[in-house]
């Protein structure tokens, strides 16, 4: 029978089928970060169990970090608790951590990858919604709540009901300017933030296939923003060459082993999708969020949307709530929005590739008068690259802080936060209120787009700076 | 886990769609080790002014909507990240149920770990219960017979039969898949012969 690339990574995890569906899978790769394990661990030592399989398991502080100076240690002292909290479980439960300090500490999304801990055909989970960034290698991840966590940590394996199939097929070529980012977004604008729910969604089509490895992780890391829990991107040469010689990556006949394995992970040609969408490259344009919430997309050449010409009451409601929220008035343009803050960074631009394009384009350039900008790389290796090349340097003399890894603005746990009222153009992936900073306002944007408000102080079209 | 079975209260209701978990529980208050404590910081940005006090208008501040047990929400409540302090906030509260016309995926798994039953129902359903918050009158929860009764009328709600299990009789799925260790260590057996590599990379 022919199956999807899930159906295939699914049935080969199955341990247990109960008739009603619902099914003990098993998981390969487990991440956990500081934020949602250490009721998880806690769990453990109440109930007296121990974690299955340490081995399978990879330990990052990155939520809490900050990411400036971190010789002197954590000043909040609740994020230090949890910061140490975990720590002192992965030395308990014998786990691996690359601790605050570690070069290869990082987002915990950048560095599974990184590291070759992330692999075609694998079942990987963590606490944490942007599991599906690892999705971009053909692996099925998704991300779980603190009990299942505890779950995977005691058993190595999770309860599952099996979702349905999804195909989102992006075909043709992307416009000059338009990147990942624009992708997932205008998918989301598209299906909406609730359209993938129950849904696996495998991302197929040109325009996929085309895109570099760091680009399908954009793409897949705001899966869960379309409300899938898991993307998919079926591996290929890419892949493979990008995992070749990782530290975790398998090496010798292990390697060989698993390449032949990684290349029968692929929809079969005449299998069966719940449901398709189809999406053509050229149609896409820059895109900026001017609400709050990820679908809420316009292209920057376009105006802020009028509540009043939506016939949906609910929708005409909750626009009005975010165009008052974020300060702005139906009909003005994009292009004409001021911006103070500029991040790039998170586990959705925060990689080698988005830092070189921002990099690229802020060559002998500064930032306006009106904006503060930071750039947090997303993981301490990506830093390390990025000096090598002298990336820093552009930064720095363009005006940009230049900061340690973690995940920082994203989500503003740590010191870096928006102010009320403060309007930041950041290469994240939520916009909700808050998100960034109490009374905050986000535009989710690309690096590129990123560093052209960066320039001009105000929302701008990157293709006017490039 | 504690179990649940029949729950009655007087609903509060937030027409509101998309509340996602930023909302539920903003990220300040996510940097606790326990499980307990979150309730008096549940929708914390909607609920509390700048100074810290709490906003009267806000339905969860107003009587009798302060005791509530049962939350109605619009479509896609719970979505964003997959912190499970949003339903252990809820639960601190004292809210045991949600009714929606739609849940995320992650949160909505979530509420059956810690005794919160989700309820997914039609638009119009939801819009008719919510009456019953406006005029403040109690509607009932009978989770054995899948059915929310108010006034003289009742409805029936679909649930997944094995969740409806842990949740009635409080069940540990942690033991329960513990019980099925025998065949995953077969799984594993068969695992570390076919793909090797997953358990060591040399």
């Amino acid at each position: 029978m022919s199956k999807t690339l899930y159906d295939k990574i699914w049935d080969d995890h199955l341990v247990n089928r109960q008739t009603d569906g619902t099914s003990l899978i098993y998981v390969d790769r487990h991440l956990i970060h500081e934020v949602t394990s250490p009721q998880a661990f806690e769990g453990l030592r109440l109930q007296n169990r121990k974690v299955r399989k340490p081995e399978l398991t990879l330990a990052v502080p990155d939520h809490n970090v900050p990411t400036t100076d971190r010789s002197k240690g954590i000043d909040d002292e609740e994020s230090k608790i949890q910061v140490d909290t975990l720590r002192n479980n992965c030395k308990e439960f014998g786990v691996k951590l690359f601790d605050v300090t570690d070069k290869r500490q990082g987002i915990v999304h950048i560095i599974g990858p990184e590291q070759g801990f992330t692999q075609p055909g694998t079942v990987i989970v963590c606490g944490d919604s942007h599991t599906a960034t690892h999705g971009a290698f053909g692996s099925l991840a998704f991300g779980i709540g603190t009990s299942e966590v505890e779950h995977v940590l005691a058993t190595q394996t999770l309860i599952q009901k099996k979702s349905k199939n999804l195909r989102i097929n992006v075909n043709g070529t992307l416009p000059k300017g338009v990147t990942a980012k624009d992708v997932i977004l205008k998918i989301i604008g598209t299906i909406g933030t609730a359209g993938g729910t129950g849904y696996v969604i495998e991302f197929a089509g040109k325009v996929i296939k085309n895109l570099s490895m760091e680009e399908r992780m954009t793409v897949c890391n705001m899966t869960i923003e379309a409300g899938a829990r898991a993307g998919l991107i079926a591996p290929d040469e890419k892949t493979f060459d990008y995992l070749k010689d990782k530290a975790m990556s398998p090496k010798g006949k292990n390697w060989d082993k698993a390449v032949i394995y990684w290349k029968s992970l692929y929809s079969d040609k005449d299998c069966k999708f719940d449901n398709e969408v189809n999406i053509n490259g050229e149609d896409i344009e820059p895109l900026v969020t001017w609400g709050t919430s990820p679908q809420d997309v316009s292209p920057v050449t376009g105006v802020v949307p009028d509540p009043n010409k939506e016939s949906n009451e609910d929708r005409k409601m909750a626009m009005k709530r975010s165009l008052e929220y974020m300060g702005l008035k139906a009909n003005t343009k994009i292009a004409d929005i001021k911006i103070d803050k500029i991040f790039i960074g998170s586990c959705t631009n925060g990689r080698i590739e988005d830092l070189r394009l921002a990099a690229e384009l802020l060559k002998g350039k500064k930032i306006a008068n009106n904006v503060s900008a930071m750039v947090v790389p997303g993981s301490g290796l990506v830093k390390a690259q990025a000096e090598k090349e002298g990336l820093d340097k552009i930064f720095i003399s363009a005006g940009f802080e230049w900061r340690e890894p973690g995940c920082s603005m994203c989500l503003g746990m740590n010191p870096d936060q928006l102010k009320p009222k403060e309007r930041c153009a950041s290469t994240s992936n939520r916009n909700f209120e808050g998100r960034q900073g109490r009374g905050g306002r986000t535009h989710l944007v690309s690096p590129g787009m990123a560093v052209a408000a960066a320039i001009k102080g105000r929302l701008s079209d990157v293709r006017e700076i490039q | 886990m504690k179990n649940f079975t029949t729950l009655k209260s007087i609903p509060a209701y937030l027409s509101l769609q998309n509340i996602d978990t930023d909302m539920i529980i903003p990220k300040q208050f996510l940097k606790t080790i326990k499980r307990t404590g979150l309730g008096k910081s549940l929708f914390y940005e909607m609920r509390y002014d700048d100074k810290g006090e709490k906003i009267k208008d806000f339905i969860l501040n107003k009587e009798p909507f302060n005791n509530t047990k049962i939350l109605i929400a619009g479509k896609n409540f719970g979505c964003g990240s997959s912190r499970e302090h949003a339903p252990w906030a809820l639960s601190d509260f004292g809210i045991k149920c949600v009714i929606s016309s739609s849940f995320a995926d992650i949160f909505y798994n979530n509420c059956f770990k810690n005794g919160i039953l989700p309820i997914k129902t039609s638009e119009e359903n939801v819009t008719e219960i919510s009456e019953y918050s406006i005029r403040q009158e109690e509607i009932n929860i009978d989770l054995a017979k899948q059915e929310i009764s108010f006034g003289n009328k009742s409805i029936k709600f679909d649930l997944d039969e094995f969740k409806k299990k842990c949740l009635l009789e409080g069940l540990d799925d942690i033991a329960l898949s513990m019980d099925k260790i025998k065949q995953i260590d077969e799984f594993e057996k068969k695992l570390s012969l076919n793909k090797p590599w997953i358990f060591s990379n040399e």
